[in-house]
């Protein structure tokens, strides 16, 4: 297996960014399932909350890796990965990182809208109160439901396809590149 | 000269009575299309909104004498909503509003005090799922046409009343302050 030199590696903040929001965004999205057809009760109340506040939270942190994006060029693949790559992986490789950063502002954007519009606005760890971009109606609020849904399992299905892409170069093609995202100097 | 016989005694009573009380007894009417009682509570910070959508006054309200002024009020609990029907159901519900046993709520004043400008304070007994507790109600007159709005909120603790129970008695999820508001529209109430 070949290493890849500390230079193709993504610095320690953008790791950190990408594992913490990896976690985030599973047990986000097994919070959604499970709660959304609890009955009425404190437990579905609190679990509605802590998925709000959560959600938010993805969002300013992804607001921050975007910037750090912008900012610090991402390590270039290693010559000899792009040289194996057909067309058809380059293309994926690029349109499921760019959809997956679309996805993770689409997704809790979408949420908070769908929480404004079904009248319940979010109010941050129960103490800061957020704006509503759409005002309360209970038809719009409908119109919406299905799309954070939606949009969510699209989210998943790319994350699905990018894990799976980074076992595949990991065990199949055996080049070393999750070492790229790996802490630790191996 | 008349002669004071018992039947014209009854009919100067009722003339007196027609003259110079029919300000001050005259009974003001409510205008339910024109009012509204809602309420905001708060879980887990978030405030959420819900109103009465039937509820009936007797007043006997003379703003000149406010202190002779009777007020009873009467909300249908069971016509309450949040505007959405998963929480709707829950709310007639033994463990909310129970309105199966307890289908009204009533106020009744016991002393209405001016505050001037057209500001009055409404002390009385505010009963709701079988318990009653003493309440202060601040309200504003406000002349609108033809109508009188009398406007206002206070905020009464829900867990006095035992509005949320078991479970749901938990203030961390739902604050036991609930912010009352109501906006009614009165007929023939006179200068204040």
């Amino acid at each position: 297996m070949n290493t890849v030199p500390a230079s193709r590696r993504y610095t320690g903040f953008a790791m950190l960014l990408h594992w913490v929001l990896a976690l985030a965004l599973v047990g986000m999205f097994a919070m959604g399932l499970y709660m959304a057809d609890l009955p009425f009760s404190p437990a579905r109340l609190k679990l509605y909350n802590w998925h709000k506040w959560a959600g938010v939270t993805v969002l300013i942190l992804s607001v921050l890796r975007l910037l750090w994006r912008l900012t610090h060029r991402p390590p270039a693949l290693p010559q000899a990965v792009t040289l194996a790559m057909p067309g058809w992986q380059m293309a994926a490789y690029q349109a499921t990182h760019v959809l997956m950063y679309a996805l993770f502002f689409a997704v809790p954007l979408i949420g908070w809208a769908y929480s404004s519009a079904a009248g319940f606005p979010i109010v941050l760890f129960g103490v800061l109160p957020l704006p509503d971009f759409v005002s309360a109606d209970k038809a719009l609020s409908e119109l919406i439901k299905p799309w954070h849904e939606a949009s969510a399992f699209a989210l998943t299905a790319l994350v699905v396809v990018h894990v799976g892409a980074a076992l595949k170069h990991q065990w199949i093609d055996k080049d070393g590149l999750l070492t790229r995202m790996l802490p630790g100097g191996r | 000269m008349i002669r004071s016989t018992p039947l014209v005694r009854a009919g100067a009573l009722i003339l007196l009575a027609a003259l110079g009380g029919g300000a001050a007894l005259a009974q003001q009417k409510l205008v339910p299309a024109q009012s509204e009682i809602s309420f905001v509570s708060k879980q887990m910070g978030v405030p959420v909104e819900g109103r009465f959508k039937k509820f009936d006054a007797q007043i006997a309200f003379d703003p000149a004498k406010p202190q002779t002024g009777k007020i009873a009020f009467t909300v249908d609990i069971a016509s309450a909503t949040l505007g959405a029907p998963e929480p709707d159901s829950e709310l007639p519900k033994a463990e909310w509003f129970n309105t199966a046993k307890f289908p009204q709520a009533t106020f009744q004043s016991s002393t209405i005090k001016a505050l001037g400008g057209g500001k009055f304070e409404v002390a009385g007994k505010l009963a709701i799922k079988g318990a009653s507790q003493d309440a202060v109600i601040p309200v504003t007159l406000t002349a609108n046409g033809a109508t009188t709005v009398a406007a206002g909120s206070f905020t009464l603790k829900r867990l006095a009343y035992k509005i949320g129970e078991k479970e749901w008695a938990d203030t961390s999820m739902v604050a036991d302050d609930v912010q009352v508001k109501f906006k009614l529209a009165l007929t023939g109430v006179g200068k204040f």
